[in-house]
């Protein structure tokens, strides 16, 4: 894996989506390249402008949407004073940003593999269907509240089917999860490979699937974290038995750097 | 300029090749740095509190941002000394920079068991006792808040490590801090480090909930600064032996003020989070501080506050 390193980095553009003008809460951050060797698809990183100053102390993290020789892009929605704060950035302003932090998704060119995106879940599955060697053994199921030109869909690679599903009254959730059920049962038949991304109740529903009918999943979780290297202890995860290392079964595990990718029947949600 | 300091205790030193110290639980076993800097660059590194048997800390959400600062509650989530000891200890240059092991336990003997281990494992250089940690429901600040207790604890762990220097770190959360000092002090501590976090809480008004499962949190970053800044103040009055200084510091100059009211060293805390680099940024920062400020020697700035 590629050593990591904290940079400052310059604020290219900052481009809003779904509805235009003062209103849009959903961003595409674009910064310039930091000297990283390399990054997995799954990979986040931490992005602290330098306006937070001393009041807004935690970097936020963010799934790297896409790293190019140019650039770097996060996609982001905004939900709290830290991310209000980023929809203020313009271009040259200065952002400290480290990583790429994590693991990273599995890659598995000739598997049948299914992302299942619920929201801004979706961002860092762009970087991993660009990235895919055999884009077509992939398939994506979209889950999503506001409306689709809100994400950044356009940009995901046009041999990957992709399903959406919006969310906007109480039966749409049903028939989201009912279809979830039947896409993971789908694809542990086929012996694929399931991975998702995507808010607590949605993962909880992926993995009940997965553990149900035997799918090969997994997880990237987003807990809340301080620092993103290991030291914080904030965004522990509970592991069960069948955690790879037998003194940390059971135990807690830091989401930053033991994840944020994880296999279904490896955590506890 | 020379940077060095010696922090000279009752039985032993501390020598350190710039003031910059890492603060326990914001700096993991170090090497989770590493890749953001030279770890033999930094004056000194203390690492996650340690107890005699890992530890699972409390429940989740036991962090939370507060306005230029944060709560937790982690409750000394640690895998304990032997694992510290083993795999962790080999991996950090304490050849070229002391590494200090904070320990936690929760009764006097249990401290001594804890302090015998460490004072004879080669690479730690000296030992840092957590008595004031106010997110454990058993011993930490109980050990921290009462002069006797805090004086008991400090002696069983002074006897008990006869080969290092032992450092007490001390609680805000007291009436006389200066008080507290002189009792471990006069109990036999080599030196002391001063502050710990602050207790706090946050509450989350549409849920009618706290903002942390342990309802109560420990306070730190610059929002904790001015108080740290007075604590160092009177209890490097208070005592003859050398006090680090912690709470809030973010940049070089932070560093001179903490040196300037009394602190020989300081240890950085929160502003890891605020970027994994800070503290080596701190380091190469310091000497142009120093210029900036007609600073010749650090021993000079040391307690020179003038008042009125």
């Amino acid at each position: 894996m590629s050593q990591q390193s904290s940079c400052l980095l310059t604020v290219l553009d900052l481009v809003p989506f779904g509805q235009t003008g003062q209103d849009s809460r959903f961003f595409a951050l674009r910064l310039t390249r930091p000297d990283w060797d390399g990054w997995r698809p799954g990979q986040f990183v931490m992005v602290r402008p330098v306006s937070f100053g001393l009041e807004i102390p935690w970097a936020r993290p963010f799934g790297i949407c896409h790293m190019t020789a140019r650039h770097l892009i996060c996609f982001f929605q905004v939900q709290g004073k830290g991310t209000q704060r980023m929809a203020a950035l313009r271009e040259g302003d200065k952002v400290r940003v480290w990583g790429p932090l994590g693991n990273g998704f599995a890659v598995e060119p000739e598997t049948p593999t299914l992302l299942l995106a619920g929201g801004m879940g979706i961002a860092p599955f762009v970087g991993y269907v660009n990235q895919h060697p055999k884009p077509w053994n992939v398939a994506m199921l979209f889950g999503h509240r506001e409306p689709l030109s809100c994400y950044p869909v356009d940009s995901i690679n046009e041999h990957v089917p992709l399903d959406s599903l919006r969310e906007t009254e109480p039966g749409d959730l049903d028939n989201l999860i009912f279809t979830l059920q039947e896409r993971i049962r789908d694809n542990a038949e086929q012996k694929g490979l399931v991975l998702a991304c995507g808010p607590l109740p949605f993962l909880k529903t992926v993995r009940r699937f997965a553990l149900e009918y035997g799918a090969r999943c997994q997880l990237s979780l987003e807990n809340r974290m301080a620092c993103g290297v290991g030291a914080c202890l904030g965004c522990v995860t509970r592991t069960t038995e069948t955690w790879p290392v037998p003194a940390k079964r059971g135990g807690l595990v830091q989401t930053c750097n033991h994840g944020p990718i994880f296999w279904a029947d490896q955590i506890e949600l | 300029m020379d940077l060095s300091v010696t922090l000279r205790g009752r039985r032993h030193e501390l020598r350190l090749k710039n003031p910059v110290m890492t603060a326990s639980g914001t700096f993991g076993y170090g090497t989770e740095f590493a890749p953001y800097g030279d770890l033999s660059r930094l004056g000194g590194m203390v690492v996650k509190g340690l107890s005699l048997q890992p530890r699972d800390g409390n429940p989740c959400p036991r962090i939370v941002e507060t306005t230029a600062g944060m709560l937790n509650a982690v409750g000394l989530q640690n895998d304990g000394v032997d694992s510290f000891l083993r795999d962790k200890l080999p991996r950090l240059p304490w050849e070229q920079t002391p590494v200090v092991a904070n320990l936690y336990a929760t009764s006097a003997p249990e401290f001594a068991e804890l302090a015998a281990r460490l004072d004879e494992a080669e690479g730690v250089a000296a030992l840092e006792v957590n008595i004031s940690c106010p997110n454990v429901k058993q011993g930490g600040i109980l050990f921290g808040q009462d002069p006797a207790q805090a004086a008991a604890v400090t002696r069983a762990v002074v006897d008990a490590a006869p080969h290092k220097p032992v450092i007490v770190k001390l609680s805000p959360n007291v009436t006389d801090i200066a008080g507290m000092a002189r009792a471990v002090a006069d109990a036999g501590a080599d030196m002391l480090s001063c502050i710990n976090t602050l207790a706090g809480m946050a509450v989350d008004v549409a849920r009618r909930a706290p903002r942390l499962a342990n309802v109560i949190g420990g306070l730190s970053g610059p929002a904790i600064k001015p108080v740290a800044l007075r604590c160092v103040w009177q209890v490097a009055r208070a005592v003859d032996i050398p006090v680090i200084g912690i709470g809030g510091i973010t940049t070089a100059e932070n560093i001179l003020e903490f040196i300037l009211v009394g602190a020989s060293a300081v240890q950085i805390g929160t502003a890891s989070f605020m970027r994994p680099d800070a503290a080596f940024a701190l380091v190469e920062d310091l000497p142009e501080a120093c210029r900036r400020l007609d600073v010749d020697s650090l021993d000079d700035l040391r307690g020179a506050l003038v008042t009125g």
